[in-house]
């Protein structure tokens, strides 16, 4: 996030011969970089996603965005890699989240508390950096082209830390999310289960914030795993297809920004956006037209 | 363990129990035996600790006094030889989640890491499949579970406990928010699969009526005591009065059934926080 201007490869052309495309595309190192960062956090946001649907825990996960804003931004005034200030205080938030307690409840309001304070923190160190605003810009917005090769290396190990933690925990993580209280009387140490998903949660976000930044971080840790959730029935699948998703999403608005002067994390929203819209509409008409054809049949 | 057990020795016994969360006494003086193969309704009114007389029995809480034994040992979680199906949850009815997936859970969902998928699941798959056509749920265990009813979800629930082949059966309200008729048929299934399977039962209900093809003892908690024993003996006027503390018919129809009237309010909710275990108080 070194703030590149958006955009900057907007001189390149588009032809038809796609292949000459995507090799000029990836003739610069930003290019390259991007397209692996992409595909690091569209793996991890596509597997966690479907937790995060599946737990209800969409709103700790926006929580744990802001969280990391304050982080990211306070790294950039202590001229630190804003990379460590996202992923300390996405950590922190979610061990805190985590100790709060099972309550759902109780700790949507102390979540929204803390979110709304975090947020004003991060503005307090926005300003305290000569009032540059393009730091801003890039984490509250995502800056996946200004992602540095040493980023996309730490990312990877992050990505990798969290996507195995997931597969340690998959089956009583399963168990915990669906069925809490039968999982507690199968000994399933449900509490723990609860945290680890949170920290998790927590190294998902402080990755997928460097590329569609905080305020649009449900495109890749949401959407994607509600588009699967339509087209699949189970659980394996659904993370496939969530994983297929949230990598299309990024690399097509990757490839498409490169051509226009707008922001790439408009692009993989918009992506994303469309993509839940055409499923919902197919989805929805597939499953009345099934309802049809039972009611029409006389038992 | 288990296997020491003789078949003439309860499958849980209780002397003097008191239970209850922190200084909080739910209900106290609790003396029974339950036989193997005993098909127990737990009865009594919101609130009065028929959860808690599960959570007992499942190790989840320790007891404030008194013994108790469950297959001829201290109540422990993780217990393989007992299924628990607790009241039924709703799910996001888009998440892709099969009612198959949450029977498989039954079997291996303890196990951290995944199934590994080089490895033939053909004898987890067969024993899935035979839970669930013993409830009845081949015909839609394969589709969504929150796009299932009550009653489908109430089903899966139970294969759930079945497939780990448990000797002891707890069921929390399995006959909440079915309609009559589906109550009937849940109660009915649940008989004859505590019989073919030797089950021994405790199921919680509000309701005798519906149970009472079915059961063998009754439970009944009510104003901070326990009576158990048959229905024609634990439901009437004299134990029940005693039970609350305060007067109580029971009406009897010509069909056999038993209504229990005259329950004042207060009466029928001794314990003021009613069923909510604050986190604090619950075991590790």
């Amino acid at each position: 996030m070194t703030g590149v201007v958006l955009g900057q490869a907007g001189a390149a052309r588009f032809s038809w011969n796609l292949l000459g495309d995507l090799g000029q595309m990836l003739s610069y190192e930003f290019m390259r970089n991007a397209f692996l960062a992409g595909a690091v956090v569209s793996v991890v946001a596509g597997v966690v996603g479907y937790f995060v649907i599946l737990r209800r825990t969409a709103f700790a996960a926006h929580a744990l965005s802001h969280v990391g804003f304050a982080g990211a931004a306070g790294a950039v005034v202590l001229s630190v890699n804003p990379v460590w200030g996202l992923l300390t205080f996405c950590l922190g938030g979610a061990a805190v989240m985590g100790a709060l307690g099972q309550r759902l409840r109780d700790r949507d309001t102390v979540i929204g508390i803390v979110l709304a304070f975090m947020l004003g923190l991060g503005v307090l160190f926005i300003s305290l950096y000569n009032g540059y605003s393009t730091e801003a810009y890039s984490i509250l917005f995502g800056e996946i082209l200004g992602i540095s090769t040493g980023d996309v290396v730490l990312t990877a190990v992050i990505g990798a830390v969290a996507v195995v933690a997931v597969g340690a925990m998959y089956r009583p993580l399963l168990f915990a999310s669906v069925d809490e209280e039968v999982a507690v009387a199968r000994r399933v140490p449900v509490r723990g289960i609860s945290v680890a998903f949170l920290l998790t949660l927590g190294l998902a976000v402080a990755v997928a914030v460097q590329v569609v930044g905080v305020l649009l971080i449900f495109s890749l840790l949401v959407t994607p795993a509600a588009v699967a959730d339509r087209l699949t029935t189970r659980p394996a699948s659904a993370i496939a297809v969530s994983v297929v998703v949230a990598l299309a999403c990024t690399w097509l608005g990757l490839a498409i920004g490169y051509y226009f002067s707008y922001p790439v994390s408009f692009f993989i929203t918009s992506l994303a956006f469309f993509a839940y819209v055409v499923t919902r509409l197919s989805t929805g008409f597939a499953r009345r037209r099934r309802t049809v054809v039972a009611v029409a049949r006389p038992a | 363990m288990t296997g020491l057990l003789h078949l003439d020795q309860p499958v849980v016994c209780a002397h003097d129990l008191a239970a209850g969360y922190g200084t909080d006494v739910v209900w106290s003086g609790a003396t029974f035996d339950i036989a193997a193969g005993a098909f127990v309704a737990v009865l009594g009114p919101n609130g009065a600790g028929k959860s808690t007389l599960l959570r007992q029995v499942l190790g989840l809480i320790r007891p404030l006094s008194g013994r108790i034994e469950v297959l001829g040992e201290a109540p422990r979680r993780g217990n393989p030889a007992i299924g628990y199906v607790p009241q039924a949850r709703t799910l996001d009815p888009d998440v892709a989640f099969r009612g198959v997936d949450l029977v498989r859970l039954g079997l291996d969902g303890h196990r951290f890491g995944f199934a590994a998928p080089w490895r033939s699941q053909r004898s987890e798959r067969d024993a899935v499949d035979r839970a669930v056509e013993a409830v009845g749920a081949t015909g839609y265990a394969q589709r969504r579970l929150g796009a299932m009813s009550g009653g489908e979800r109430q089903r899966l629930l139970l294969a759930q406990a079945l497939v780990g082949e448990p000797r002891l059966l707890l069921l929390d309200e399995p006959l909440a928010n079915l309609d009559v008729r589906n109550q009937a048929t849940m109660a009915e299934l649940i008989g004859s699969l505590a019989r073919g399977l030797h089950l021994t039962v405790l199921l919680v209900a509000h309701d005798l009526n519906p149970l009472r093809n079915v059961i063998d003892v009754v439970c009944y908690v009510a104003g901070g005591n326990v009576a158990f024993g048959p229905p024609d003996e634990v439901v009437t006027p004299e134990v029940l009065s005693k039970l609350y503390g305060a007067p109580v018919e029971v009406l009897v129809d010509s069909r056999g059934r038993r209504f229990v009237v005259g329950i004042e309010e207060e009466t029928a909710h001794p314990h003021p926080h009613g069923e909510l275990v604050p986190d604090a108080w619950r075991l590790p």
